[in-house]
């Protein structure tokens, strides 16, 4: 069958694929929905619940064990899930210390000292809304709605979401746009017409050679592509991992490429121009799909390894060879286009050089490359049509970020930062689920904007250190003891999963579906939560599509059949097919960059060097943390609990270092570390270069295992360099240097 | 019946869910382990190579933890699973003195607590719970005895050792490499 695609305008946020689905018939098997779990530890019965895991993004699909006294035992995963595959990770298996961390936020709490002190009194759930809702109907009616913005991370935005645009405002962020993985979205939809999404669209199941630059599976623990990883290189899919690190999946790769940190473009330059030159790409897509290939042709032309050697460190024979392993498994190649990928302010265009690369070896729409994700057309609760706000955070920056798809965190924050030229700044803010101390680079700026606002409420579990500056905290449960939204993953078959809770919240604890329906009421918005509560709202939503909250209880996840009998389009078939650019082509020339005045093809830039007795920040993750929001769980911080710096034996000669021993790291700009770090001398890391773990060096005193253990690389990252394209910040362009006492600043 | 585990090197991605399912499926107490990861570098830069393994009680055929045990607490179940029964243990810690893997530790309510290879599981017919978790199927349990099980086929067709067999404990934890 051939899909029929209209061209559509160049930024289509959370595009579905192609098609819609069939309700044909449900793939689960009844037999597997059994209330009682088979799994019955000795002298207990247990019951079992459905979830989906909230520790990070990905939302595996699960299942709470609770004992026969109700206490939450164990999480394991859903057989019939996609996202899990019936495995959790170390992190969601690990989240049962999320419902028993004794540290937890416990009940509303009102400021009565200054901001940041973490001084509050305890507040009735009326109190702290009636609060809310004066604060916020006096900012409407003095500056407008629009200056308040809502920054989330979690399940629970989705309410607080709907909550402001009822209040009249759409200026709603989530930092894992400008923080994250914006850039590999903006740079994809200038190739393809399409972004990568979340879960990522990619094959890795079937493909035959992954190439990951920067990015490291296993430590970054995303449970489908690892489980995808181990089963594709156990059918003999090579690796090809390019990063200065020797990192897990390194040392699972057949060509390992210790790049010289911020010359990948390089690479991915000479990587097409090989692949070109020596003819190894897919020349029937290219001529049939991509539009401007004789451009990149010239554009390459004179990008040869022996070019990029010089800047990358990488032995031109290497090069070639990657290229031509790449090329031997085309269509069935992927280079993966990473998650956390703003590093050093081009990376729109360091994404649209790995999305050309994946264009000219064919991979895009192909088994082992990019797939075409389905989801179920899952319709909300019927409810008004929010107002139409007169202004949203773009107005903030007339002329920039122009092809920014999402609402940029960092740029609503700078927004916030009073200034001549702006009429509008931000005056309240809702941060739900984000520790944007930790989250947003440059702390300074970030403690000037909230300085600036007028109201600040902050919706979490644990006492972050940003819950220390609101004006209002509003205690979430966690997700074990809660109702949310459906989860709608677009994937290669399209699932839903349920979560409901599997205990009573603990202390006086709430859901933030809870929340918003109460501020909501008590601002006159009630008739935009038109629902008496969620299970009446949930079951609504799940009856329009073939089921219901009973049978979902039942499954904890439903999937549905794709109308297409593959779910990968058999590309070579399809003479009409069109992409969502302007030439309905795969743009190698990017006419939409063009247009906005950006480079339509990508250029080398040389990026800033680490001065004298100064060594490149690079920061990952750990596979048992997620960002700074894990550090204080009593299971995972048993498995780590600091981290810790990572330094090349020669560097830690030089400067006498011992491992083990603990040093303050200082930045270009002369900031200390607040907190010590402990030195990890190893081979594993370039001598340029100092890595450590996110997440760490947490101030809050409340967090009681998480307090002053290992060092934060936020505290360092006071150099960004702004994406132009979209607005990203680019957070690798920091070099920091050893210290052997605290600096003036220690932390209160 | 001969119950063994094998660890395969080359997929563990050294995550540690293998150790924090089993303490949730074993309430074993913050602050301890049954299971742990240990991941050995060689080389110099970039010439370097890693391995990562998910180590455990190796359940010994000849296990000295059994032997020094002065009240039979430490003890072979069936299919060779060691166990320690901890309503007979005195925690006199011969037993943690005497195994070479270290794989013991006092459990705070005084007895001596290691990796039961999750027998309340096994007998149920289950894998024990690290083996269940494991994101990358790196763990495979099984019966050696059983020429057709998973175990007996990983064991004759990949490379594999165990850990320190000059100890001469005969080991039932092996590595696949």
């Amino acid at each position: 069958m051939k899909p029929i695609m209209n061209r559509r305008e160049f930024i289509k946020i959370a595009s579905v694929g192609a098609g819609s689905l069939a309700f044909a018939t449900p793939l689960f098997d009844f037999s597997k929905g059994e209330i009682l779990a088979p799994d019955v530890h000795p002298g207990m019965y247990s019951k079992r619940t459905p979830t989906y895991c909230e520790i990070c993004f990905w939302k595996c699909a699960g299942w709470v064990h609770t004992n026969d006294k109700g206490k939450i035992w164990k999480i394991t995963g859903n057989d019939d899930d996609p996202h899990s595959n019936g495995r959790l990770c170390p992190r969601g298996t690990g989240g049962v210390g999320m419902y028993s961390d004794e540290d937890r936020l416990k009940t509303p709490l009102i400021r009565t000292g200054e901001r940041g002190k973490q001084v509050f009194r305890e507040a009735s759930w009326d109190e702290a809304f009636t609060l809310i809702a004066d604060g916020l109907k006096k900012i409407a009616e003095e500056h407008g709605p629009e200056c308040v913005a809502l920054f989330t991370h979690g399940s629970g935005g989705k309410y607080f979401g709907d909550l402001l645009k009822a209040y009249g405002s759409k200026n709603i962020a989530a930092p894992s746009y400008a923080q994250c993985r914006g850039p590999r979205e903006v740079g994809f939809i200038a190739t393809f017409g399409e972004g990568v999404q979340s879960p990522e669209r990619v094959d890795i199941r079937d493909t035959r050679c992954l190439v990951l630059i920067g990015s490291h599976f296993g430590e970054n623990m995303h449970n489908g592509p690892v489980q995808e990883i181990a089963q594709a290189t156990e059918k003999g899919a090579s690796i090809i991992t390019v990063d200065p690190r020797f990192s897990t999946v390194a040392s699972k790769s057949k060509f390992w490429l210790p790049i010289k940190p911020a010359t990948d473009m390089a690479l991915l330059l000479a990587w097409m121009h090989v692949i070109i030159n020596e003819d190894l790409y897919d020349k029937k897509y290219v001529e049939k799909y991509t539009y401007g290939f004789e451009d990149l042709k010239a554009h390459v032309a004179q990008m040869t390894p022996e070019w990029a050697y010089g800047f990358t460190t990488i032995k031109p024979e290497v090069i070639r060879e990657t290229a031509r392993e790449m090329a031997n498994a085309s269509p069935r190649v992927i280079i993966h286009p990473g998650r956390h990928v703003t590093w050093y302010g081009d990376d729109s265009q360091r994404l649209r050089a790995v999305a050309m690369l994946n264009a000219i070896l064919g991979s895009w729409g192909r088994r082992g490359g990019f797939f075409y994700p389905a989801k179920v057309p899952l319709k909300s609760f019927p409810h008004p049509a929010f107002p139409k706000p007169a202004r949203s955070w773009k107005d903030a920056f007339p002329g920039k970020y122009k092809l920014a798809g999402l609402a940029l965190a960092s740029g609503i924050c700078d927004a916030t930062v009073p200034t001549t030229e702006r009429d509008c700044s931000f005056k309240a803010w809702i941060i739900n689920g984000t520790n944007l101390i930790h989250t947003l680079p440059d702390q300074a700026n970030t403690l000037k904007a909230i300085d600036a606002l007028d109201l600040m409420v902050v919706v979490d579990t644990m006492p972050m250190e940003i819950t220390g500056y609101a004006d209002v905290i509003l205690p979430e449960c966690t997700y074990l003891e809660r109702y949310d939204n459906i989860r709608v993953g677009p994937h290669r078959e399209p699932t839903i999963a349920l979560r409901m809770p599997a205990a009573d919240p603990k202390y006086n604890t709430k859901p933030a579906w809870w929340m918003a329906k109460g501020i909501a009421d008590k601002m006159g918005l009630g008739h935009y939560f038109p629902w008496k509560d969620i299970e009446e709202k949930l079951d609504w939503e799940l009856k329009q599509v073939g089921t219901s909250l009973t049978e979902m209880k039942r499954l904890g996840v439903k999937k549905y059949q794709r109308e297409t009998d593959d779910y990968l389009y058999p590309m070579e078939n399809l003479d009409d097919f069109e992409f969502y650019t302007n030439t309905g082509k795969i743009e190698l020339f990017s006419t939409a960059m063009e247009d906005e005045g950006y480079d339509p093809l990508p250029k080398y830039t040389a990026h800033e060097e680490p001065p004298y007795g100064y060594y490149r920040l690079i920061y990952g993750r750990a596979p048992m943390h997620t960002f700074s929001r894990t550090a204080n769980n009593p299971l995972l911080t048993d498995l780590m609990d600091e981290n810790s710096v990572w330094v090349n034996p020669k560097i830690a000669k030089e400067w006498d270092l011992k491992n083990d021993q603990y040093v303050w790291l200082e930045n270009q700009d002369g900031i200390v570390s607040k907190t010590p770090i402990k030195v990890r001398i190893t081979e594993r890391i370039r001598f340029d270069s100092v890595y450590m773990v996110h997440g760490f060096g947490h101030t809050s005193n409340k967090l009681t295992r998480a307090h002053g253990r290992g060092a934060s690389d936020a505290d360092l990252i006071t150099r960004v360099h702004i994406d132009p394209v979209m607005g990203g910040t680019g957070m690798r362009g920091n070099f920091i240097t050893f210290r052997f006492e605290a600096g003036k600043e220690v932390a209160s | 019946m001969r119950y063994a585990m094998a660890v395969d090197t080359k997929k563990c991605v050294g995550c540690n869910d293998c150790v924090v399912a089993c303490q949730t499926e074993n309430d074993v107490p913050i602050g301890h382990c049954r299971d742990w990861i240990v991941e050995v570098t060689t080389g110099t830069y970039p010439d370097l190579q890693l391995e990562i393994r998910s180590e455990r009680c190796n359940h010994c055929a000849n296990a000295p933890c059994v032997r020094t045990c002065p009240t039979e607490a430490s003890h072979y179940a069936a299919g060779g699973i060691v166990l320690v029964e901890e309503s007979e243990c005195i925690g006199c810690k011969a037993c943690i003195t005497s195994c070479p893997y270290d794989a013991r530790f006092v459990h705070p309510e005084g007895y001596i607590d290691k990796c039961t290879f999750c027998a309340h599981r096994v007998e149920k017919g289950q894998n024990p719970a690290c083996v269940s978790v494991c994101p990358t199927h790196a763990m495979i349990f099984g019966d050696l005895d059983d020429p057709n099980s998973d175990i007996s086929k990983a064991m004759a067709t990949r490379k594999w050792k165990s850990l320190i067999p000059e100890a001469g404990t005969d080991p039932k934890v092996f590595y696949l490499l």
